[in-house]
């Protein structure tokens, strides 16, 4: 084959996958593991699309990466739990309006052997001080995602700083949500996590949920179009349009629809519904 | 001989690299080499080599083994670079004249495709046609070969390919350095028969062998080469009866030369 | 230990049913890593061949060079082309990422030092023994390189394979800049690093056993490639 036309057939090649992403009608997501490994994009998506016509792609990644390539203009929407930190991002001028969209809550699970004894607990910052006590190994997502900064606050309010003990007992992954569960189960480690990524996890092998039930444990999602003035590229009006419908009723309705083992995952609370 | 396999690629003997076109004006005949000297790191293959061919002919190289006879050839077609001394291809340093002069190996290189497609490569860069191409195989015995792998030739068809190659550049000046040596009979005529012809149509003619007999048949002149030096030109007429070296009696007479 | 027998079983039905996704995703894959080694290959091919019959000074260094680039981590390309290929990098404009586009840019910038060097050596080889032919017969470098590069064409399958080998089984370049999205950038080794932290061990596993179906699959191909044209070619090819 001459390089004349391997040169062509690569370039046609390039040419079909550039035409994939040049439909409009298609917006980027910047969103969480936790959302995205639960299945509930893959629930609510062909919903929304069948009505509306826009395909939406979503990148999940951490919080802090989310927030960080929205800021970079590589996505038209934010759907993330971290709330201080998604304030920031619009006071910064970088989305356009922040939404309260859906919460769920985040639990402690642990082996069966309950080395600490947190088991049926509901008070979170006593069963960390236990944990912290007992020497029991936690293992921490450690990658400056919602859940990571959600952790390090309820370690802060418990009055442990558990980084004296990194390496020790406490054992931060760097790593996605079901990444940290499978080191955590594999070590028998005690890990925080939200409750929908728990609920749809396939390797549980003898963990259950340990703590759970405290208000602390609240984990609230919002939503957040980003702000077409920092970035032009920005498809708002399409973002916008899967905004409005994830917070109109009928949006809200389809998020409390969504049942893993007859268990709902994420609980509707917009304000205007 | 594979005097040189070992250095064919050491920096010390590279050449400037030359350009494929050329203009052909003068003849490149005579050939004057004087004082030519070629030195590696463990002495001197060639010294004081002084020579001179006149416009017409077959030469023949002789020499026992290491005496420098591919040494002088790759000198003389510009393959390697002296240490010292010069090669006037009638006023053309020998760099300059490797485009109007073919080269057959000992062992020949073929490329890694047809035999017709190995004439075809360099028919290409002249001009040449279908029809040269299917002469000159038919003049060599090839022509029924003309769509195998030139790979999978036998030692003889391979030369004898090598050999078509060369004349399809239509040289000047033909150089052979041990075509023949392990080929069968039939080989060796066609060889023989084939370098006559081209040496009859005017093509110059330098053949290096080991082969007396080989030598007596083809020779208009020897040089016999020993420990790096010309021992002998002289026309083949008085060198085989009459050798005026030592050592090209010894050889002649197949006793080891000192 | 349960959970391999219990992939091999999943794997196999997943094929047999002709799921959708799978198909889809399986079709990405190729798309993405052939054409990036397609690319790689017009862009490392040349260069190998070039390094293989230049002497200059320096050339050390390049090969130094080329082969640490080798060892290049998929993660600190796929990094690179993130920057250089965002919204607010220097070709944010072509709107080149989170689509095959960027994949296969990322995957390309991968592979084409193993293309390089790889071919460097078994060119510079071949050129040892043509090296002196060709000086005899003049030949300019281009010539050369492209007569070394026909020549040595069964040799240099093998380095395409190893290539694409190394696109095909990454995916720390393309979950950066394909971002994994469904349907759109998805292909077999972000799928099987997302069924992973899922905790569907079985079905990552799965599809990691499809994955190297596929890879022996190529390889079958290219070696079925080669046998034929060496049927041809006899010798030719026995002596690569």
């Amino acid at each position: 084959m001459t390089f004349a036309r391997l040169i062509a057939a690569t370039a046609a090649s390039l040419t079909l996958a550039g035409a994939v992403a040049a439909q409009d009608t298609s917006i980027i997501v910047q969103s969480t593991t936790s959302t995205a490994n639960s299945g509930l994009y893959d629930y609510l998506l062909p919903i929304y699309t069948g009505e509306s016509g826009i395909t939406v792609n979503v990148v999940a990644v951490g919080t802090g990466q989310a927030i960080k390539n929205a800021e970079n203009c590589d996505g038209d929407l934010l759907l993330v739990h971290a709330k201080p930190s998604e304030e920031k991002f619009v006071a910064a001028g970088y989305g356009t309006q922040r939404t309260d969209l859906m919460y769920n809550d985040f639990v402690i699970v642990g082996p069966e052997s309950d080395p600490a004894g947190v088991a049926g607990m509901s008070d979170v910052e006593a069963a960390l001080t236990k944990i912290s006590e007992a020497g029991a190994l936690f293992a921490s997502r450690g990658d400056d995602s919602g859940t990571h900064k959600k952790e390090v606050a309820l370690w802060k309010a418990a009055g442990v700083d558990p980084t004296a003990a990194s390496g020790a007992w406490y054992r931060e992954t760097g790593s996605g949500m079901g990444a940290t569960l499978n080191a955590g189960i594999g070590m028998g480690a005690y890990v925080m996590t939200d409750r929908a990524t728990w609920i749809s996890f396939q390797n549980k092998q003898d963990y259950s949920v340990e703590v759970e039930g405290d208000e602390a444990l609240f984990n609230q999602y919002g939503v957040i179009p980003v702000n077409p003035e920092h970035c032009p590229s920005v498809k708002i009006e399409a973002a916008q349009d899967f905004a409005d419908w994830l917070v109109s009723e009928a949006g809200q309705a389809a998020i409390a629809a969504y049942e893993v083992d007859g268990q709902q995952l994420f609980f509707p609370n917009a304000a205007g519904s | 001989m594979s005097d040189l396999s070992d250095l064919r690629m050491t920096d010390a003997v590279r050449i400037p690299r030359r350009r494929a076109a050329y203009a052909p004006s003068l003849p490149l005949l005579p050939l004057r080499v004087s004082g030519l000297r070629l030195d590696i790191a463990q002495g001197a293959l060639l010294d004081g080599v002084e020579l001179t061919l006149p416009r017409h002919g077959c030469t023949v190289i002789m020499g026992p083994n290491g005496a420098g006879k591919s040494i002088l050839l790759k000198l003389l077609h510009g393959l390697l670079a002296p240490s010292a001394g010069s090669v006037s291809w009638n006023g053309l340093p020998a760099t300059e004249a490797t485009a109007r002069q073919a080269l057959v190996f000992q062992k020949p290189v073929l490329l890694r495709r047809s035999v017709a497609a190995n004439l075809d490569f360099v028919l290409k860069a002249r001009g040449g046609d279908r029809a040269r191409r299917d002469a000159l195989l038919a003049d060599v015995g090839l022509a029924h070969k003309a769509r195998q792998p030139a790979r999978s030739l036998s030692g003889g068809e391979a030369q004898r390919l090598a050999l078509a190659r060369a004349l399809a550049t239509d040289p000047e000046v033909l150089f052979l350095d041990e075509p023949t040596a392990s080929l069968d009979p039939a080989s060796v005529q066609v060889i023989e028969r084939i370098v006559g012809e081209a040496c009859a149509r005017g093509t110059r003619i330098v053949f290096v062998t080991h082969d007396i007999g080989q030598a007596r048949r083809i020779a208009d002149d020897v040089v016999f080469l020993h420990r790096g030096r010309v021992a002998e030109h002289s026309a083949a007429a008085e060198f085989f009866p009459e050798p005026q070296s030592q050592a090209a009696r010894d050889y002649l007479a197949g006793r080891i030369v000192l | 230990m349960q959970d391999i027998g219990e992939a091999f079983r999943l794997a196999l039905s997943l094929v047999l049913s002709g799921d959708a996704d799978l198909f889809e995703i399986v079709g990405l894959s190729l798309q993405v890593s052939l054409s990036a080694t397609l690319i790689a290959c017009a862009i490392g091919l040349p260069v190998g061949a070039l390094v293989a019959v230049s002497r200059f000074r320096g050339r050390g260094a390049v090969l130094v060079l080329i082969n640490a680039l080798m060892g290049l981590p998929p993660v600190v390309v796929g990094l690179l082309v993130y920057l250089y290929l965002s919204r607010s990098g220097p070709l944010g404009f072509l709107g080149l990422l989170y689509t095959p586009g960027a994949m296969i840019v990322a995957q390309t910038i991968l592979i084409v030092p193993i293309v390089a060097a790889l071919s460097r050596q078994v060119l510079e080889d071949l050129h040892g023994e043509y090296a002196e032919q060709f000086r005899s017969l003049c030949l300019t470098r281009w010539q050369s390189i492209t007569t070394l590069l026909w020549d040595g064409r069964y040799a240099l399958m093998t380095v395409g394979l190893a290539g694409f080998g190394r696109a095909a089984a990454e995916v720390g370049a393309v979950i950066i800049v394909g971002g994994n999205i469904d349907h759109l950038t998805r292909v077999m080794t972000t799928a099987i690093a997302l069924e992973t932290s899922k905790g569907d061990l079985p079905l990552a596993l799965a599809l990691g056993i499809i994955l190297l179906v596929i890879a022996l699959g190529v390889n079958a191909g290219v070696q079925m490639l080669r046998m034929s044209a060496a049927r041809q070619a006899s010798l030719g090819a026995a002596h690569v």
